[in-house]
C-alpha cells in the first residue's frame, strides 16, 4: 500500500510494522508528530504496545532499557537536546547489549536555540556503541527501521535511524508500506538468549572489576564488527521480500567517477543535482552516500573511493578543532590505501541553513581547480 | 544441647539475600534487603541504581541475591522499573513485583524526577528508599537526605550541614500514590507488614526504610539496630503510612518521647555540637512530630 | 545456589566463556566474610531463651538455627556484634579473634 507521508511518521509506521512492544518518548521538535502518531496507534490498537509517557529524555531510554532486558522489542525517537540528556543511557543500553531502536532527527545543538537541522547531536554520540543509519528518503526510513530492529537483536546491539529535521522529518513523500505479514516473516519476534525474569534470576550490569570489563568490551567490538556484512546480507533478504536493497552506501555513478561527493542524509540526493551537470558537462564525478556510519563500513568506502582521483566529502557538522567528521573518517578509511587520494573536506549547512545545488557547485569548483585543499576545512556558505 | 521449646522467629525463615556480600559490618541496608525480600518471595525483580547495594550484592560474575537484579543508572531507578514492568507485561509476566531500590541520593536527589514522573503517572512499581542519610557509597558526603548538625566528608564540623533532611515522605504524599510507608530496620516485623502490603496494591508504592551506617555515621557496628529503634522513640523518624496522600496512619505512638541527646551521642557524625545546634535539631523533631499528630489525626 | 563449601570466585580465562551480556552466573558464596572478623560472637546456649532475636537482626544471614538453638556460621559472620548487643540475656559475647 502506498501513502503519502511525513518523514516522522514513516519512523511511526516502522516502529508498528516491527511491532514494538514499548514504547517510551518525551516529546520534542522536531520528533513529535512520530510519537503522535504511534500514540494513536496504541490507542486504536493498530500496534499493541505499552506507550510510556516519561517526563524525560533520560527516562525514555531508562524506560526501554528496563523494558529490553524483559524481552520487549523496545522505541524510543528524540532528537538533539533530548538525545543528548540521553547520553549516559545510550552507553547503559549498548554496554547492556540491549538492542534498543531510536529514531533520531538531527537538529542542531543549542545554544543559540535551533531547530534546523546538521548533525552534531548524533554524531556526538558516535562512540557510545550505538549503529548509526543516517536516511535521505522517507521511504529508506521506514525500511531502516525494520531492518535496524533486525541487525541489532541479531547481535544485540542499538541502532539509531537517523533522519534529517523538517528537510526529512516533515517533508511528504510517497511511501510504499510493506505487507505486515511479510514484515514479520523478514523480522520474528525478539528472542533474547537472557533476560530479566524471577525463572532464571542473573543480576546484570554488576561492578566489573579490570579483571573482566576489557573483554566485555571486546565483545561488544567484534560484534560491531559483524554488522556491516549483517546488514548486506539482511539487506538482500529484504530486498526479496520487498524490492528495495537496503546496503551500507548508496552510490551514485561512482564505477569511474574521478572525483567523488561523499554525503551523508538529505543532501545525498542534492549532491546528485551536481553529480549529473558536471556529466553532463563530460566531467566523471559521482556521489557516494554514507548510510551507515556506525560501524563505519571500512571496506565498501575503500572499495569505492580508491578508485577515484579526487574526494570530497561534505560535512553538516563539525568536531571544533579538528575537521568535519565524516571527512576525518573517510581520510582514516582511506590511509594506507593504493595511491594518496586527496580528500577535501568541505562543512556547510550548519543550523540547518540550507545546502542547494549550488553549494555543490561551489565544492565542485573548489576540487577541481585544486590539486590538493589549501585547508582542513573548506567552509562553504558561511559569512567570514 | 537441647531444648523443648521451638525458637521463636517473627519472620519466615526463608532468605533470598545471601551471604558473602559485600555489606560493611553492621550494615542497615543489608537488613533492610533481607527483611524486604522475605516479604516480597521470589517472583521480584530488583531495578538497582549506584548506591551501596549496588557493591553489596557482589562484583560480577557473581550476585548474593536470589532474585534478579538490574543495576541501573544512579538517576534512572524509577523509570528503569517502569520499563521493566511494562516490558515484562507484553511478555506475559504480571505476576512479578517490579521494585526500584534505591538509596537516599538515589532518591532525595538525583532520582527524583524520574520518581515523581513514575508516580505521577501512578507506574505499577514498588519503590524503595533506603535511607542512610548521605552519600555513603562515595565516601560519606552530604545529600538532601542528611540531617541537620551532621558531619560528613563535604560537610566538615565547622560548617557542619545547617539544612534540615528533606521531607521525602511528604513529596511523595504530594503525588498521592497508593501507598507509602515508613519503616525501620529496628522493626523487622512492621517492615515486613509494609512491603507485603506494598505488594498487594496496585500502583506507585514507596517504602522509606531507615538503615543506620556504622561507617559513615561514625557509630559502633553494634549499635546499628538500637540507633533504628531510638529514632523512632525519639520520634525523629516516626513510623507511618499514608494512603492517597491523605489517609495518615501512626503506627507506633509514642507516649514517653525520648529526646535525642542519647541518640546523637552514639554518632561521631554529631560528636561536634553544641547545646545551642542540639536544641535546633530538637526543636526541629518536636515541629515534625506535632505536625505528623496533627496529620494522624485528621485523617 | 551452589552449596557453601562448593562456592568458587569464578574468573574467566577468554572473552569466549563470558557471556554476551554482563550478568552474575555464580553466587558471593565464595566470598568467607569471616575473614573480616576481629570479634567473634560466642553463644552459651544454656542460657539461650530462644527468642531468635540474634537470627533475626544478623546483617549478614550468619545466624542460622539448628535443634531449636542459633549457630554462628564463622565463614561469613562478619563480627559486627549486633547479635551480643541484642541478645536480651545477654548470653552471646564478644571475643577477641585469634588469628
Amino acid at each position: 500500500m502506498k501513502k503519502v507521508m511525513m518523514g516522522n511518521h514513516a519512523l511511526s509506521y516502522g516502529a508498528m510494522l516491527s511491532r514494538a512492544q514499548v514504547i517510551a518518548a518525551y516529546p520534542i521538535t522536531p520528533q513529535t508528530q512520530v510519537v503522535e502518531l504511534l500514540s494513536e496507534m496504541c490507542a486504536d490498537k493498530t500496534l499493541n504496545a505499552k506507550f510510556i509517557k516519561v517526563e524525560s529524555e533520560h527516562s525514555a531510554m531508562a524506560a526501554c532499557i528496563g523494558a529490553s532486558i524483559t524481552g520487549a522489542r523496545t522505541f524510543t525517537a528524540t532528537s538533539a537536546q533530548g538525545l543528548a540528556l540521553m547520553h549516559e543511557l545510550l552507553h547503559w543500553a549498548s554496554g547492556g547489549r540491549l538492542p534498543v531502536v531510536m529514531g533520531n532527527i538531527n537538529r542542531s545543538m543549542a545554544p543559540g536555540w535551533s531547530i534546523w537541522t546538521d548533525q552534531n547531536d548524533s554524531l556526538s554520540e558516535r562512540d557510545t556503541g550505538w549503529m548509526q543509519f543516517y536516511c535521505a528518503s522517507n521511504q529508506e526510513v521506514l525500511d531502516t527501521v525494520i531492518q535496524a530492529f533486525k541487525v541489532s537483536e541479531t547481535l544485540a546491539i542499538p541502532s539509531m535511524v537517523i533522519l534529517d529535521a523538517f528537510t526529512l522529518s516533515h517533508t511528504y513523500e510517497v511511501v510504499d508500506i510493506p505487507d505486515k505479514a511479510k514484515v514479520d516473516e523478514y523480522l520474528p519476534p525478539f528472542k533474547p538468549p537472557y533476560r530479566l525474569t524471577p525463572d532464571d534470576p542473573h543480576a546484570f550490569n554488576g561492578l566489573t572489576s579490570p579483571e573482566h570489563y576489557f573483554e566485555l568490551r571486546y565483545k561488544l567490538q567484534k560484534d560491531m564488527e559483524k554488522v556491516p556484512a549483517l546488514i548486506e546480507e539482511t539487506g538482500r533478504e529484504y530486498e526479496k521480500l520487498f524490492g528495495r536493497y537496503l546496503g551500507l552506501v548508496d552510490d551514485y555513478l561512482c564505477d569511474d567517477a574521478e572525483i567523488i561527493l561523499v554525503t551523508s542524509g538529505t543532501a545525498g540526493y542534492t549532491a546528485r543535482v551536481a553529480v549529473d551537470e558536471l556529466r553532463g558537462s563530460g566531467v566523471k564525478a559521482g556521489n557516494l552516500r554514507m548510510k551507515v556510519f556506525r560501524p563505519f563500513p571500512f571496506e565498501v568506502v575503500q572499495r569505492i573511493l580508491k578508485r577515484a582521483k579526487k574526494v570530497a566529502v561534505v560535512d553538516r557538522n563539525i568536531s571544533y578543532g579538528h575537521h568535519g567528521i565524516f571527512a576525518q573518517e573517510v581520510k582514516s578509511a582511506l590511509y594506507g590505501q593504493a595511491g594518496d587520494i586527496p580528500v577535501f573536506g568541505f562543512i556547510a549547512g550548519l543550523g540547518g541553513r540550507d545546502i542547494t545545488p549550488a553549494s555543490f557547485r561551489e565544492v565542485v569548483d573548489y576540487t577541481l581547480s585544486h590539486d590538493i585543499p589549501e585547508d582542513n576545512i573548506l567552509w562553504i556558505g558561511v559569512k567570514k | 544441647m537441647k531444648k523443648e521449646k521451638k525458637m521463636t522467629l517473627t519472620l519466615p525463615v526463608e532468605e533470598y539475600a545471601g551471604s558473602g556480600n559485600l555489606a560493611c559490618q553492621g550494615c542497615g541496608a543489608g537488613l533492610a534487603m533481607r527483611y524486604f525480600l522475605k516479604a516480597m518471595g521470589p517472583r521480584t525483580v530488583l531495578c538497582i541504581p549506584a548506591c551501596c547495594w549496588a557493591v553489596i550484592d557482589g562484583p560480577y560474575p557473581h550476585s548474593s541475591l536470589s532474585v534478579p537484579i538490574y543495576h541501573c543508572a544512579f538517576e534512572a531507578a524509577a523509570s528503569t522499573a517502569t520499563g521493566v514492568k511494562a516490558g515484562l507485561e507484553m511478555v506475559g509476566d504480571d505476576k512479578t513485583t517490579v521494585v526500584a531500590w534505591a538509596g537516599d541520593g538515589g532518591t532525595f536527589d538525583i532520582g527524583l524526577q524520574a520518581l515523581s514522573g513514575a508516580a505521577e503517572r501512578n507506574d505499577d512499581i514498588l519503590y524503595v528508599c533506603y535511607d542512610n542519610e548521605a552519600y555513603m557509597n562515595t565516601g560519606i558526603q552530604r545529600s538532601s537526605a542528611t540531617p541537620y548538625g551532621a558531619w560528613t566528608t563535604t560537610t566538615p564540623v565547622k560548617f557542619f550541614k545547617n539544612q534540615p533532611k528533606k521531607d521525602i515522605n511528604a513529596i511523595m504524599a504530594a503525588h498521592r500514590i497508593p501507598y507509602q510507608a515508613t519503616a525501620s530496620i529496628s522493626y523487622p516485623e512492621d517492615l515486613f507488614k509494609k512491603a507485603k502490603k506494598a505488594k498487594g496494591v496496585k500502583g506507585t508504592r514507596f517504602l522509606h526504610i531507615y538503615a543506620p551506617c556504622p561507617t559513615g555515621w561514625k557509630s559502633r557496628p553494634e549499635d546499628a539496630v538500637k540507633l533504628g529503634r531510638m529514632v523512632i522513640q525519639n520520634c525523629i523518624f516516626p513510623l507511618y503510612e499514608i494512603e492517597y496522600g491523605e489517609k495518615y496512619t501512626l503506627n507506633i505512638k509514642v507516649k514517653d518521647k525520648k529526646p535525642i541527646n542519647d541518640y546523637l551521642k552514639l554518632q561521631g557524625r554529631f560528636r561536634h555540637l553544641k547545646p545551642d545546634d542540639i536544641q535546633i535539631m530538637q526543636e526541629e523533631v518536636d515541629r515534625n512530630w506535632a505536625r505528623l499528630l496533627k496529620k494522624c489525626e485528621a485523617s | 545456589m551452589p552449596k557453601k563449601k562448593d562456592a568458587k570466585k569464578i574468573v574467566f580465562q577468554s572473552a569466549d566463556e563470558m557471556p554476551m551480556m554482563p550478568m552474575s552466573i555464580g553466587s558471593m558464596l565464595y566470598n568467607k566474610t569471616g575473614s573480616w572478623r576481629n570479634i567473634r560472637p560466642e553463644i552459651r546456649l544454656e542460657d539461650c531463651i530462644q527468642c531468635g532475636i540474634c537470627w533475626k537482626f544478623c546483617p549478614d544471614m550468619s545466624i542460622g538455627i539448628e535443634n531449636e538453638l542459633p549457630v554462628v556460621d564463622y565463614d561469613y559472620c562478619k563480627g559486627c556484634g549486633i547479635c551480643a548487643e541484642e541478645c536480651p540475656v545477654k548470653c552471646i559475647v564478644m571475643v577477641e579473634e585469634r588469628k
